[in-house]
């Protein structure tokens, strides 16, 4: 190690338990950390700092003026800047001796793989659910540790997932803390529910320990288990995790089943309004339990290609038939996608609890986009 | 007997306490249903639940003295 190295390291190469075979896993490690925000720049800084040898930032945000009570990297002046960029900038300074990818796009199933492929270890700094997943089910299929880390009020969650202490402990993930996602109207994100900056500051930087000690070896992680922070209290709760019975159950099995996945509707984010697209069919029909209905009368042509359908005509419809189908997802097809829809209004304002849609363009756009898809031949 | 509940996250702004004790609750499943009777939003709360800090899935039996902590899922960052 040059002298200027072993002088900006001697802190820790000198701790025992630490030494140069720590500092040289660190250097040789890559690391991706998802959302440069209140998670994401505490976590960074120590990163960088500690010389983690290359690291990625993935954010399509822009600093706002609201963010600078504990988005700790970002300065006044930065306000309408990239924050990827931002930080990347300013890590470098931290530490030149590191290289640092900054990737100011927006994480979707599409790309997920291609940018979290080739990382050693990845760090969920984002603020959704829908992300959360989508990070999660990425990484399960790569086989990559993700660090996670999220705060709700005065309190935090860490927990290191895909990564086995030794031979005998289990290996978890977020699908076996909560298989099904919760409903969104009853957990509010920082932005409505509010958070103090010192909060996210604790939480990455717990998340930023535990990378550490994942790429280096050094100490216990924590891989069955969820540590629970109160900041009021100032106690941390730690419980041990096993896998879940359900774990599978929404999981996309491959990355093209990942690729498909449509994590906006699993996670209840999307607008709920009545038409559904084709894709989205397809990923419902993927993740939840799904009856479609067909409304055409006898006759009507074409059949919907590799769709399981229930036919109810229309001229002989009554609401009374779908009571049966409530816990289902219920998606009404049409020829053109018209009549199903004024059905489906009429139905959410008969049963407003239900899952009721309308599949946009009907059967005969459908077919169109399993023609695109390939499917037939 | 006497078990000591603890609620994580948004479950201790419903319930307004951080812990409380309840007597002669016998499973997991009976302590559901007595919670989400006293504060039916509840049953709306996805959680987890770990008795004596291990995370359980199904009805478990509970002693006296046992913790069982109940944590919701946090998303923010």
């Amino acid at each position: 190690m040059a002298g200027d190295l072993f002088e900006r390291y001697n802190r820790q190469t000198i701790l025992q338990g630490w030494g140069f075979p720590a500092q040289e896993c660190l250097q040789k490690a890559r690391v991706l950390v998802l959302g440069a925000g209140g998670l994401g720049c505490p976590a960074l800084q120590y990163l960088a700092a500690a010389g983690v040898g290359h690291i990625g930032i993935i954010d399509f945000d822009v600093i706002e003026l609201s963010n600078l009570q504990r988005q700790t990297l970002y300065t006044t002046a930065e306000i309408g800047m990239k924050k990827a960029d931002c930080a990347a900038e300013r890590i470098i300074a931290i530490n030149p001796e590191i290289t640092v990818t900054s990737i100011p796009v927006r994480l979707t199933a599409s790309n997920a793989i291609k940018l979290i492929r080739g990382y050693d270890v990845v760090l969920d700094g984002t603020d959704n659910f829908a992300t959360r997943y989508m990070i999660n089910d990425a990484c399960v299929l790569l086989g990559i540790p993700l660090i996670y880390g999220a705060v709700y009020g005065y309190e935090g969650q860490v927990s290191v997932f895909n990564y086995a202490q030794d031979a005998t402990s289990p290996v978890v993930n977020y699908r076996d803390l909560f298989p099904v996602p919760p409903d969104p109207e009853y957990v509010p994100s920082c932005n409505e529910a509010g958070v103090i900056g010192v909060l996210p500051g604790i939480i990455g930087t717990m998340q930023a320990a535990e990378a550490l000690k994942v790429i280096t070896g050094v100490g216990q992680v924590l891989s069955d288990s969820l540590l629970s922070y109160n900041l009021l209290t100032q106690t941390s709760y730690v419980i041990s995790i096993t896998p879940h019975p359900d774990r599978q159950m929404n999981c996309p099995v491959d990355v093209t089943a990942f690729e498909r996945f449509n994590y906006d509707w699993f996670c209840h984010s999307a607008d709920l309004s009545c038409e559904i697209t084709a894709d989205t069919l397809e990923s419902l029909l993927v993740a939840n339990d799904v009856v479609v209905i067909d409304i055409r009368e006898a006759g009507e042509e074409p059949v919907a290609t590799y769709l399981q359908t229930l036919k109810l005509p229309g001229s002989r419809f009554t609401p009374e038939a779908l009571i049966d189908l409530k816990e289902k997802d219920i998606v009404i097809v049409c020829q053109t996608g018209k009549r199903s829809l004024k059905l489906c209004r009429v139905l959410r304002t008969k049963f407003p609890e239900w899952s009721i849609f309308s599949l946009s363009g009907g059967v005969l756009n459908w077919n169109l986009h399993q023609l695109s898809q390939g499917i037939l031949k | 007997m006497t078990i000591h509940i603890l609620f994580f996250g948004q479950l201790a702004e419903v319930t307004h306490v951080s812990s409380m004790q309840l007597d002669d609750i016998h499973d997991t499943d009976i302590l559901a249903v007595t919670l989400q009777g006293r504060f039916p939003i509840m049953a709306s709360i996805e959680t987890l639940v770990a008795v004596n800090r291990k995370v359980i899935r199904e009805k478990t039996e509970l002693n006296d003295g046992d913790t069982v902590a109940i944590l919701p899922p946090f998303s923010g960052g």
